[in-house]
């Protein structure tokens, strides 16, 4: 190995150059593909420390949305008396809320990424991202199984009866999870990178997503505001609307997806992402000076 | 100087690091504007630390002030400074954890810092699991890990239980564990901070000489941080000495360390602590020390048989039953001399500069220059918190002018003890 290592040296380059904070896209791609292992073992260790010491261990996974979308079902089918499109109101529910705690989730969890990290972010380097991006993929693996415990359920409406066909915005389906990934992520980033200064704005961050369900059409369709056009223009400015929509017009057959809706989403999202990124590459290089 | 026939692996030029004094940020927004109404009205901001100048606020200073260096391939770099000197910061930057303001560092390879034993071990995961995790963190891939986990469990003498949870594993084992996995990577540079203060002797010694291993046999760079003159000398080929942010050494093992005790300083006899930096991060807030004063001294050298009265001024942020304080001796090359007992300085309220002059008898203490750090908690010893801790080196030197002694030998330690009391003492029978 000795010998590896002196041909490694002597063939002349530098290999890192460490240099006061420059620039605003100052971000290597390359080196967090080599960290990809780490990230793989990040997502392990989210699932290991989530469930080592519980009652019900991974059940919570599944329990959670139940109850959610059994609870909506009460309350805002039930007693509110909400339209749900015509479609069976549980799986309505349970689509958008499935959707809907991906995303928050995205956010949640990568809202707090240095503050909550800061004790091993001032010891040891890696690319910060994967941190962030781990916990996106944690989100996105409890969202396939809550999205599994969806299909069951669509199946046994499906063959008891009720009025659900699946429609063509399938094939967008594979996209719009990836973008809801990436909304959450570069949303969280966000808030993460501004949190270096301002504590509180964690608080308000998972005060604020709650209320931004509630702008989201999770318990109640975007048709709902037909009547009113302010309503559902604004209501189409929120990047959340389309994939909740696109969701359940591809499961459920009824909805309000909308590729004009749809490409101002994922344009939303890039930005967002992008602007995540810059600002978290930015407050990686210091924030240990400031926390 | 190391010889220029070798391959430079690192290459510092005029490397820079520059922190603002006073408050920065981690508060709430509330805090931030309460604390700019405060100052549109012209009244004090209610945020300060207490007792912090808010004249130097804005101001700045430099942890590194222009440091250049070359390290070669195979070296065993020491890093020897006072505390405040620049050697933690330095090790930051070349760690990249936080950027340089100016200049910059070349480096050929991958750098494995070890600032901190078993960095990213999580408690609930098995040993082996913790290897995977703390080396994807250090930077290796899951098939470098792979490749060498044979040889980090054995060096790590936890066999038996490496895949139990770490949390039910000694302190001991839990050290052992985390440097094996550190002393095992593929990377081309380690930077050490003083990670083997840690561990049993035994172990201690083991990974000392691993340590030269990896930099004799193997071709690697190590760069080592430490309190400690000994495992300096013993691990490292080559060392500089940092003061103020500069290097002022760099060079021989042994002439470093002669100019490393040469920065004892006792000619000081009057400490601003208001703006110096604190050993953890609690410190100097719900208590500040401000200035620390020899009292009627020209220098802080003593004779063995003067008494040591010392000066403190302090503030509090809360009120306090009770304040304690203990001394904490080292000698001058930073090995640990001895603690005083504690003593209760009384209660304290806010709003009040409080004086307290104490008296310390060095007469225990054989010649030579020593330091210390005052300690100031909260409580009993047993469960303290930490109320304040300036990082400032007291200096002082103590001489004696006892003549039927000669020149304090090294090989005596620090103690010079009382004479023995004679019971009986004659010829038998």
């Amino acid at each position: 190995m000795a010998e590896q290592l002196q041909t490694n040296a002597s063939n002349g380059e530098w290999t890192t150059i460490i240099r006061p904070r420059t620039g605003w896209f100052d971000i290597d791609l390359q080196e967090l593909w080599r960290y990809r292992d780490l990230i793989v073992l990040f997502v392990k260790r989210n699932f290991a420390v989530l469930y080592k010491q519980t009652i019900l261990g991974p059940a919570w996974v599944l329990l959670n949305p139940l109850l959610t979308s059994v609870l909506f079902n009460v309350v805002f089918g039930g007693i509110a008396g909400l339209s749900t499109d015509g479609t069976p109101s549980f799986l309505f529910y349970m689509a958008g809320n499935t959707v809907w705690t991906f995303f928050s989730s995205c956010i949640n969890n990568t809202a707090n990424t240095f503050v909550a990290n800061s004790q091993v972010f001032g010891k040891v380097y890696f690319p910060r991202l994967t941190m962030p991006i781990s916990q996106a993929l944690t989100s996105l693996i409890n969202f396939l199984i809550q999205a599994a415990m969806f299909v069951l359920f669509w199946l046994y409406f499906f063959f008891t009866g009720a009025d659900i066909h699946l429609t063509a915005w399938m094939w967008a389906v594979p996209l719009v999870l990836v973008q809801t990934m990436l909304l959450g992520l570069g949303v969280g980033i966000i808030v993460s990178s501004l949190t270096t200064k301002y504590r509180d704005l964690a608080i308000a961050v998972s005060f604020g997503v709650q209320l931004w369900m509630y702008v989201s059409p999770v318990v109640y369709p975007l048709s709902t505001l037909g009547e009113s056009p302010r309503l559902a223009f604004l209501m189409r400015l929120n990047p959340m609307t389309a994939p909740i929509e696109i969701f359940r017009t591809a499961t459920l057959g009824t909805g309000s997806a909308e590729m004009g809706m749809f490409v101002y989403s994922l344009v939303f999202t890039a930005v967002a992402l992008v602007l995540g990124v810059v600002l978290f590459s930015r407050i990686e290089k210091t924030f240990m000076d400031t926390v | 100087m190391a010889s220029n026939n070798r391959t430079p692996v690192i290459q510092v030029t005029g490397l820079k690091k520059q922190y603002k004094l006073g408050q920065i940020g981690g508060g709430t927004l509330t805090h931030d504007l309460q604390s700019w109404w405060a100052r549109v009205r012209g009244k004090e901001d209610p945020n300060t630390v207490i007792g912090t100048d808010t004249r130097l606020f804005g101001q700045t200073f430099m942890a590194l002030n222009g440091v250049d260096l070359t390290v070669y391939q195979g070296e065993a770099l020491g890093i020897i400074g006072r505390n405040g000197a620049g050697k933690s910061t330095l090790l930051k930057i070349l760690s990249r954890i936080t950027a340089p303001t100016e200049g910059e560092i070349r480096l050929k390879g991958r750098v494995a810092s070890m600032l901190e034993v078993g960095t990213g071990f999580n408690n609930e995961m098995t040993g082996r699991e913790n290897i995977y995790m703390n080396g994807a963190i250090l930077g290796m891939t899951k098939a470098e890990v792979d490749a060498k986990l044979d040889q980090i469990i054995e060096f790590s003498e936890c066999g038996d239980f490496i895949d139990t949870p770490v949390k039910r594993y000694s302190s001991g084992m839990f050290v052992k564990l985390a440097f094996a996995v550190a002393a095992h990577l593929d990377s081309e540079i380690m930077v050490m901070d003083e990670v083997l203060a840690v561990g049993d002797m035994k172990f201690q010694q083991k990974c000392l000489g691993k340590m030269s291993d990896v930099a004799g046999q193997e071709g690697r760079t190590v760069l080592y941080v430490s309190h400690n003159m000994s495992t300096i000398r013993q691990l490292c080929t080559r060392c500089v000495v940092l003061d103020k942010g500069r290097v002022i050494f760099d060079g021989d093992v042994e002439q470093a360390i002669a100019v490393y005790m040469d920065t004892t300083d006792v000619n000081v006899v009057h400490y601003d602590l208001a703006d110096v930096s604190r050993m953890n991060q609690s410190a100097g807030k719900r208590l500040r020390l401000e200035t620390l004063d020899f009292v009627d001294k020209e220098s802080s050298v003593f004779a063995d048989t003067e008494k040591m009265r010392i000066r403190i001024t302090w503030r509090v942020s809360e009120p306090f039953a009770g304040v304690h304080m203990k001394m904490n001796l080292h000698y001058r090359d930073s090995s640990p001399v001895g603690i005083t007992h504690p003593v209760d300085l009384g209660p304290a309220q806010p709003g009040k500069l409080y004086v307290s002059e104490f008296e310390f008898d060095p007469s225990l203490l054989g010649e030579g220059q020593y330091f210390f750090y005052l300690d100031i908690f909260d409580g009993a010893l047993a469960q303290a918190v930490c109320l304040d801790k300036p990082v400032t080196e007291f200096a002082f030197e103590v001489t004696s002018g006892d003549l039927s002694m000669p020149e304090w030998a090294s090989g005596w330690g620090r103690i010079h003890f009382p004479p023995v009391k004679v019971l009986t003492s004659g010829a038998e029978g």
